[in-house]
């Protein structure tokens, strides 16, 4: 796949952390010094429980080439259910989208606890490499948000 | 052994699949061995050779035909370095310079000449049993 | 319109080496609502913040983003310093341009366009926000200790030392824990026991201390400062408060056969038991798998012959609800098991120990009445071995990949006690290195080496093999003189690697504590915050959260107990500020969001609005923020959109997203 990786495509990659687990495990992926490609931005939510479907519409609508959702381990969850609330709406949501031609490989959830800043930058890694193999997202994009 | 040794130490960890970085030198596989006694350099030597880079006395070492692959120092390893599996990278690079460069499962019977050491067969059946 | 004030963060060289500040700073003032940004090189010291301070009140801000380290780090540094200088502390964003971005790239341009975005995120999310004021809750003035070994014991003790109420819930019939297991204690060689009952009845006599054996946490609910806990009180079949403790049942109990937990499985005790002579309580348990009474029906002796009529075979498991302000987990540990260690024959031999056992074997109390003697025949040994990081250290799955840290220390301890009583004994350890920092442990350890004789060689064992003679085989490297070694042992002991007690993943589920992936209770902050978990409210003591030995042990649950003290002191808490609101003109009164919420904060009300002009009465959500969390399952699951989240609102989280995806 790498004859798509043009010099000229980054990919634009949303990912909202849940701030007890995930954001720290990121966190702990900074200060482990473990890279990860810079096209990813991080979100900060309370819980994977606040992520309404909404803003990942809404991202891709803004011309994001891919968006994960990281929260804490099933039965790990600082509010004790809210990931399972997320998983379900996901599981959902990501075969909407896929209904609607935006591919599977570019929605991902992860269960990433606050001790796995290994498993934060691998994560990362694997999913940026996947949505360079992808390339740009082109479904849902609305073209008046583009500046 | 013309190739710089960098280079040679370099094949032997891609080959093996071993880092020998990974050793905290316990000793386990010396331990372990069973022909220790008939070896001038020790597998856990085995590993800071290949650290250091000192590769040319590995390839000249009795070690390498010592060796009876028989890979306890693979299983008991605590650090996951696998040992065995570096002598088992020397031995074909060895081998590898002879001109005898692959070996296919196919060739082997006719291969069984006196002359070739035990272990290269052992090592070669591990190898392509899967 | 906000007015932003920007504040770059140099953090020495840790975002200025790989990020260009100046030029965060520059394009920072080309966003909507930014009247002031500038970079300073630490902003989080005196100056930084007097910088921040400075800029609020001169140039008005009504808003602050300041680009740093993570927010869990500083956030609360900088709303703090905000707030003294008059600004909403809710107005302050963080955008995280070194944990997320300086620390993980190495090339400049690339890390500088992505702090610039970030910074973009956070100013777009602070020209949304609203000024927010916590609320209070309460704190109940009673603390709960899950556990009951030396942790436990000693963080009860501070407690309640300081004046509070502490419950102490242990899941074995008595309190002592491990440490009631151990003969002596190095490097000391104090005798265990006798360092640990007196702390063990001055916890029982505690006015202030309430003890739970044979109980455990069942379920656990609420948040700092108001947990309500669940505590199983399993049945003892003997009546607490009848039972003597004369101990004729025990001896009468025809039922003898099952091993005994507290010798390590190495003798047998009686179905009704108390785990050892000094337990606290001393009032036995029936085991009822083991209990003829209870299996067949006949028997009953123990009933018979009890004068105090304690035994009740009637009696059942009682739930005990409290309610506490802090939790201290001091769950403590247990050896690994070795059934992955084949090579050193521990199931094979009855003369492979592991180091427990052999605590068990040298204490007057345990099987062998003090005597070192060989399990197999009894026979005194004349050659020992101790084999150093059995399941320690190791990276290969088979094991745990830490340094259990107390096992160069009681080796050292054993080897000397054995010389010191059998100096006919041959003692060898085999170790890998010897590590003994601590306050006269290394001198401890020499002692060993130089007055007693024992002989330490530098090199691991490959194998252990049983002899048809019942001897043992042990065949290790020497390595510092380059040669094999093959010995003939009579006993060899294992230095069996510790982990957590298997329990502690059950207990840190029901507290929403997180664990690493050793089952060991992680810490707020490995460094700063080492006795808290970063669940609030709750505080770790003991190995539960890392290998430690008894010195250590009784350092931390000093520290936990002030930590708690610290929570328990307090009359009220502040509530985060950040929780959901429902909008009554959106609202349907669907009960959707109710149905999710965790903490039941939510109930619904009549009430009147005024729908364009039409004035009509509705039944509408009701947030109770004093017990919502702010978790926002609510938000999303709401059909109208009426529920949203105060500090992570709908609109505020979208114009990150769009700023991310300029």
């Amino acid at each position: 796949m790498s004859i798509e990786k043009n010099e000229e495509f980054r990919p634009k990659i949303v990912a909202f952390c849940c701030n007890w687990c995930s954001y720290a495990g990121a966190d702990l992926a900074g200060s482990s010094r473990l890279t990860y490609p810079a096209d990813v931005k991080i979100i900060r939510v309370p819980c994977s429980c606040r992520v309404n479907p909404m803003f990942i519409l809404r991202a891709f609508e803004k011309g994001a080439d891919g968006v994960i959702m990281c929260g804490c381990h099933p039965g790990d969850c600082h509010y004790s259910t809210g990931n399972y609330y997320a998983r379900r709406r996901m599981t959902l949501l990501f075969s909407m989208l896929d209904f609607i031609g935006v591919e599977n490989g570019r929605t991902r959830v992860e269960w990433v606890s606050a001790a796995e800043g290994v498993k934060f930058s691998a994560t990362m890694n694997e999913f940026v490499e996947k949505i360079y193999s992808l390339g740009k997202n082109v479904r849902l994009e609305d073209l008046r948000c583009r500046s | 052994m013309n190739k710089p040794a960098k280079k040679q130490a370099e094949l032997i960890r891609e080959i093996s699949g071993v880092n020998p970085l990974k050793c905290m030198k316990c000793g386990k596989c010396s331990a372990t061995c069973p022909s220790y006694d008939e070896m001038d350099i020790k597998p856990h030597q085995f590993v800071s050779y290949v650290q250091n880079e000192n590769i040319e006395a590995l390839v000249q070492s009795k070690t390498l035909w010592k060796c009876l692959s028989c890979f306890a120092c693979v299983e008991r390893c605590p650090r996951d370095v696998r040992p065995g599996k570096l002598i088992d990278a020397a031995r074909q690079i060895v081998v590898r310079e002879r001109g005898a460069d692959y070996l296919s499962p196919d060739e082997i019977p006719e291969l069984l000449d006196p002359e070739l050491p035990q272990q290269l067969l052992v090592s070669a059946f591990r190898r392509y049993r899967r | 319109m906000q007015r932003i004030g920007v504040f770059v963060c140099h953090c020495g060289s840790n975002i200025a080496a790989t990020v260009d500040v100046k030029k965060v700073v520059e394009m920072a003032l080309l966003e909507p609502g930014v009247v002031h940004a500038e970079d300073y090189q630490y902003m989080c010291s005196e100056a930084g913040q007097a910088k921040i301070a400075a800029a609020i009140r001169e140039k008005h801000l009504t808003g602050i983003v300041v680009c740093s380290c993570s927010p869990r780090m500083h956030e609360t540094t900088f709303r703090k310093a905000a707030e003294r200088a008059g600004l909403n502390p809710y107005m302050v964003e963080i955008a995280n341009i070194r944990e997320h971005c300086s620390w993980i790239h190495k090339d400049m341009e690339e890390a500088t366009k992505k702090a610039v975005i970030l910074a973009r995120a956070a100013i777009a999310k602070v020209n949304l926000n609203t000024p927010l004021k916590p609320g209070e809750s309460r704190v109940t003035k009673r603390a709960l200790v899950i556990g009951g070994g030396i942790a436990g014991i000693q963080t009860a003790l501070d407690i309640a030392d300081a004046g509070y109420e502490v419950d102490i819930v242990e899941k074995t019939p008595s309190i002592g824990g491990r440490m009631s297991q151990l003969d002596k204690t190095f490097p000391t060689l104090d005798c265990s026991a006798c360092i640990l009952t007196p702390k063990m009845v001055e916890a029982a006599a505690h006015e202030k201390i309430k003890i739970y054996t044979y109980s455990e946490v069942e379920k656990v609910s609420g948040f700092v400062g108001d947990f309500t806990v669940d505590i199983r009180k399993k049945a003892r079949s003997v009546d607490m408060d009848k039972c003597t403790g004369c101990g004729v049942c025990q001896e009468k109990c025809p039922s003898r056969k099952t091993p005994s937990e507290f010798n390590r499985g190495l003798n047998t005790r009686s179905a009704i038991y108390t785990p050892f002579a000094q337990a606290i309580p001393n009032v036995p348990v029936i085991d009822r798998e083991h209990c003829i009474k209870f299996q067949t029906g006949k028997c009953g002796v123990c009933a018979k012959v009890c004068q105090a009529g304690a035994i009740d075979y009637g009696q059942k498991d009682e739930i005990v609800t409290e309610k506490y302000g802090a939790i201290v987990v001091a769950t403590g540990f247990d050896t690994i098991k070795l059934d992955n260690y084949d090579e050193y024959a521990y199931s094979q031999s009855k003369d492979v120990i592991t180091s427990l056992e052999l605590e068990r074997i040298m204490n007057a109390a345990g099987p062998t009445k003090g005597h070192l003697e060989r399990l197999s025949d009894g026979k005194a040994p004349k050659e020992m071995v101790f084999i150093q990081c059995v399941g320690s250290r190791c990276s290969d799955n088979r094991g745990k990949s830490y340094c259990s840290k107390i096992c160069c220390m009681y080796t050292a301890k054993h080897a000397m006690l054995i010389r010191d009583k059998y100096p006919d004994v041959n003692v060898t350890v085999f170790y890998i290195d010897v590590r003994t920092p601590g306050k006269n442990f290394d001198e401890f350890y020499r002692r060993a080496v130089e007055q007693y004789g024992v002989n330490y060689i530098k090199g691991q064992v490959g194998k252990v093999a049983p002899q048809p003679d019942g001897r043992l085989l042990v065949q290790a490297s020497d390595l510092l003189d380059n040669r094999q070694i093959k010995m003939e042992a009579d006993m060899v002991v294992l230095a069996t690697a510790i982990e957590p007690n298997p329990d502690v993943r059950k207990i840190a589920t029901m507290l929403t504590a997180s664990i690493d992936t050793n089952n060991f209770l992680t810490e707020a902050h490995a460094k700063l915050r080492p006795v808290e978990s970063p669940t609030a409210g709750i505080f770790l003591s003991g190995v539960c959260q890392g290998p430690k030995d008894i010195p250590e042990t009784v350092e931390q649950a000093g520290a936990a107990a002030v930590k708690a003290i610290g929570l328990l002191a307090k009359d009220k808490l502040l509530t985060n500020p950040c929780t959901a609101q429902s909008d009554i003109l959106l609202c349907n009164g669907c009960s959707t969001c109710a149905n999710v919420c965790p903490y039941g904060a939510i109930t619904y009300e009549d009430k009147e609005v005024n729908d364009h002009g039409i004035r009509e009465t509705r039944r509408v959500a009701v947030v109770n923020s004093a017990l919502c969390q702010g978790c926002g399952a609510c938000t999303v699951a709401c059909p109208s959109g009426a529920m949203d989240l105060q500090g992570f609102s709908n609109r505020q989280i979208i114009a990150e997203v769009d700023a991310i995806c300029r």
